[in-house]
């Protein structure tokens, strides 16, 4: 029973994710590139999807922190790092690289896909190979 | 600098979505609302793990799915969505997609990840990967309009 709650709110707070994405136009590229464009033409829109997403979870998540266990899970699952290495950064850049590059972050790639585009198709096929060589990597180094 | 295309209802509305989302996440399955971490937990998947994996990233294709279905071009919350293109060409599709999940993985989130949940968790290791790739697309996209224009 416990699971199908969970698997509930995962997919209802999916579905909000990817609607406020859509709603934000973040699944157009062009928005995304024309906010890191601040020195010649600026959309600054993406600077508000950031603002209204950290104006929630800024205040509601040491509130929420604040419980003994999540509603339908065991414990919550939080990343246990908390030191700036190298790879933060490094990662950081290259990410932002490609995003400058594509226009896309990992979200709305995925909401995109709901469009069955080739143009999104191929830029999800080298993520989820970018993603899988790399994590291949690190676990050999590791 | 002129500003361009500013949307800033549709902007603050989606934002806020977004941030709803990721606090109900959080509050009813403990996760982090990270979807590169969400997603790469089912592409190297660990036992009993990738139920709930499955379900988010459903529901992120359902809610672009969902918006399609709302969109029309009279709208301004719901923004027809026949002009969206791609901004480059494939090559740089598939170099900017590659180098998107080399990032994302390496740096361990993205701008959900880390620009949303990490900065509300008061994480400095978010604030220095969320600097690290705004400063790296600015100076990406800086470094193309210049060259190429556009």
């Amino acid at each position: 029973m416990l699971l199908f709650y969970r698997y509930g709110f995962a997919l209802v707070t999916g579905l909000l994710f990817g609607l406020g994405l859509a709603v934000a136009q973040m699944i157009d590229p062009a928005k995304v590139v024309n906010f890191l464009n601040v020195f010649f033409q600026w959309d600054p829109s993406l600077m508000l999807v950031m603002g209204g997403a950290l104006a929630v979870t800024f205040v509601a998540t040491p509130l929420v922190l604040k419980r003994d266990k999540p509603l339908v899970a065991e414990r919550f699952s939080l990343p246990g790092k908390s030191k700036v290495d190298g790879k933060i950064i490094a990662g950081g850049v290259i990410f932002g690289v490609g995003w400058g590059l594509a226009g896309y972050c990992p979200g709305p790639l995925i909401v995109s896909l709901s469009f069955f585009n080739a143009d999104i198709l191929t830029v999800f096929a080298a993520y989820v190979v970018g993603t899988l060589v790399t994590k291949w990597l690190m676990a050999r180094s590791a | 600098m002129e500003i361009i295309n500013f949307t800033p209802v549709s902007a603050l509305v989606g934002g806020l979505m977004i941030g709803l989302a990721a606090t109900l996440l959080l509050l009813a399955n403990g996760r982090i609302a990270g979807i590169s971490g969400i997603f790469a937990g089912i592409v190297r998947p660990q036992a009993g793990d990738i139920g709930w994996r499955v379900c988010f990233i459903l529901g992120l294709v359902g809610g672009g799915a969902l918006y399609q279905c709302l969109s029309s071009d009279s709208s301004s919350l719901f923004v027809g969505v026949d002009h969206i293109e791609a901004v480059v060409s494939k090559p740089l599709l598939v170099l900017g997609g590659l180098l998107v999940g080399i990032g994302v993985t390496l740096g361990s989130g993205c701008t959900s990840g880390h620009g949303v949940c990490g900065l509300g968790r008061r994480s400095g290791r978010s604030l220095v990967a969320t600097l690290s790739f705004m400063t790296a697309g600015v100076v990406t996209v800086t470094i193309v309009k210049a060259v190429f224009g556009g």
